[in-house]
């Protein structure tokens, strides 16, 4: 006992030297990761900030935006009738709270609803059929590779990475040529067969090993019957990754329908939001917020999908 | 079994049996193929085709041949010019921006502080919201009397009319970077975690210091992704336009003035030789970008991987 006891007291000055060395570091370490923590929440602050003021203000009454904000939106003199602070008062939390926004949104202008579900039978049905052509297309190069098979995979990754400057031109000649312009179509079609989602899905199935595929044609398996049993049940996740992607990326969609539909009533709510006008403020952070709850909802249902799309990503011929 | 034994009598005729299987099975693979093809031979590729030949043209009615007279009419259009300096100066700006300051999220992330997935979650929220939804706030915030001017007011700076003046290009920087850094940073966050853990271990007992580590083992790893992610943020500059559309509409000020919008006068008044002209311009620059991508990735793909 008596051994023991003098052990651990008498140290010898390396040791000890060790020993303080050491806290030292935990210390610093300790500091460090209080830095960088306080670092990142200053960064997720302002990532955040616009996403949170706009639900916040969304709760504010029509008179209390057009005093804070009148100045940002009036095009025109409005006359002595509203106030309007000579400021730009950015609220974070308003007076008073009041639903009257959304009660007006919902209920008494039904034409924000019309260009909401304008947005979503633009965009559903391209994240359903561009999924299915893609599946589709994604197993046929996967299976059976060849040189011309490579080719072609190359001019698809080519079209993907084009930005709409040029992929627009090519297809607003088709439409016009289909006489499906200014029709829904006209979105539609480009969309479903856009290269982006045969692009991740191909480079997903390509992972899958060959003896798996080998295996289930020995069992007498058809090519149907491995796709169908075999590679789209592997492929859940990405397909669920790609879903995602594509539903982000046409939500937000601009470019096309402004040059494809000319007709505003089709447009979607997306292109209608930048053109609400003085009148309507009142109601637009009720507006704008109502858009991005569909999104919100995925990314809170599906983050880790979205962010195994994104790796996927990396690297393009993988 | 049976099968098996019949097969191993007559290998010639196993052999034959399992071409055609192959072949059929080619054949197939091609049916699955069809539907995708021929939409995208349909909408993209062969319209593509005609882009070309009317770019060579003099008009649709015409049909005279003109060779490169369109491009060089769109060469020199004075508003073209402005669209492709504008996006090129955009690029310059934002790009390395981008960049960098994704690497920076990703290494904080990297590091071991508390609430990281709450963190990536934050940090990635701005991809998933439409950007017509915080439209409203950025012209709140960077009105003339907002609430950016009353900041930098309070270091003594003058106002600024951000959307209205040259500085346009700022707010446009902020508003991509806010939209894209999380998409790069889950890119830098993947590459990160996959350098071996046994390197870094080694480097640490070898008392190498955090720079050390960081200059000559992160970055090396890093090096085909930082290509990767310079790469695809540069495409991603050229989708900017949804950004400024949204903010300023169809006419922004003169430093803002993008490609899209370029291409959008253009389609209002279905100018069609002006059109394919400048997308063929364009594709051109795309090709030689993305060429720079696929050299980038099989000259590191081999070096780092190995």
């Amino acid at each position: 006992m008596d051994d023991r006891k003098n052990s651990l007291k008498v140290q010898s000055p390396a040791e000890k030297r060790a020993r303080k060395n050491s806290r030292k570091k935990q210390r610093r370490l300790l500091v460090k990761t209080a830095l960088i923590t306080m670092f990142a929440a200053c960064f997720a602050v302002l990532f955040l900030m616009p996403i949170v003021l706009t639900v916040t203000n969304s709760f504010m009454s029509a008179s209390e935006i057009s005093a804070n904000y009148g100045q940002v939106f009036a095009t025109s003199d409005t006359g002595g009738k509203t106030y309007i602070a000579s400021k730009v008062n950015l609220k974070f939390i308003p007076d008073m709270v009041s639903f009257s926004q959304y009660i007006t949104v919902l209920f008494k202008s039904p034409e924000y609803l019309f260009k909401f579900w304008n947005s979503v039978i633009l965009v559903v049905p391209i994240v359903i059929f561009q999924l299915l052509v893609a599946a589709g297309a994604s197993y046929g190069f996967a299976r059976y590779r060849g040189r011309l098979k490579e080719i072609i995979f190359f001019v698809y990754i080519i079209l993907m990475l084009m930005p709409y400057q040029v992929t627009l031109v090519p297809n607003y000649l088709v439409s016009e040529w289909l006489n499906i312009l200014d029709t829904r179509w006209a979105i539609w079609l480009p969309g479903i067969f856009s290269p982006f989602a045969v692009f991740l899905l191909t480079k997903y199935m390509r992972r899958i090993p060959e003896s798996v595929m080998e295996a289930a044609q020995i069992d007498g398996a058809g090519e149907w019957q491995i796709f169908k049993s075999i590679c789209m049940p592997l492929c859940k996740g990405a397909l669920c990754s790609v879903a995602i992607l594509i539903f982000i990326d046409y939500w937000n969609m601009v470019e096309q329908p402004l040059i494809l539909l000319s007709d505003s009533e089709m447009h979607p709510l997306s292109v209608f939001l930048s053109k609400i006008n003085e009148g309507e403020v009142g109601l637009a952070f009720a507006v704008a917020t109502i858009y991005m709850v569909p999104p919100i909802l995925v990314f809170l249902y599906g983050e880790d999908y979205l962010v195994e799309g994104i790796t996927y990503q990396g690297g393009i011929k993988g | 079994m049976l099968h098996r034994q019949k097969a191993e009598k007559k290998p010639k005729k196993k052999h034959n049996k399992l071409t055609q299987r192959a072949k059929r099975g080619t054949l197939i693979s091609w049916g699955y193929l069809s539907p995708s093809l021929i939409g995208v031979l349909l909408f993209f590729v062969l319209p593509f085709f005609v882009v070309i030949y009317y770019s060579m043209v003099d008009n649709p009615i015409n049909h005279e041949f003109v060779f490169l007279d369109n491009f060089v009419k769109v060469a020199t259009n004075k508003a073209f010019q402005q669209a492709a300096a504008n996006t090129m100066k955009f690029s310059l700006v934002a790009v390395p921006l981008a960049v960098i300051l994704s690497l920076l999220l990703a290494m904080m992330l990297d590091f071991k502080i508390p609430f990281r997935s709450q963190f990536r979650t934050f940090f990635l929220s701005p991809m998933m919201v439409p950007v017509a939804s915080v439209i409203l706030i950025w012209q709140v915030l960077f009105h003339y009397n907002g609430i950016v001017n009353d900041f930098i007011g309070l270091f003594g700076a003058d106002k600024i009319d951000w959307l209205k003046s040259s500085h346009a290009q700022v707010v446009i920087v902020i508003l991509f970077l806010w939209k894209n850094l999380g998409y790069n940073m889950i890119l830098f966050m993947a590459a990160l975690s996959s350098i071996p853990r046994d390197i870094l271990e080694v480097a640490i007992l070898e008392s190498a210091t955090q720079r050390q580590i960081f200059w000559y083992i992160k970055i090396r790893y890093l090096s085909s992704t930082i290509l990767f992610v310079t790469i695809m943020s540069l495409i991603n500059s050229f989708k900017v336009f949804r950004e400024i559309y949204l903010l300023t509409g169809n006419y922004p000020y003169d430093t803002i003035y993008m490609m899209q919008h370029f291409m959008n006068n253009a389609f209002s008044q279905l100018d069609y030789q002006k059109l394919s002209a400048a997308a063929i311009l364009m594709a051109l620059v795309m090709v030689v970008i993305i060429g720079a991508l696929f050299l980038t990735e099989n000259y590191f793909g081999k070096d780092v991987e190995g």
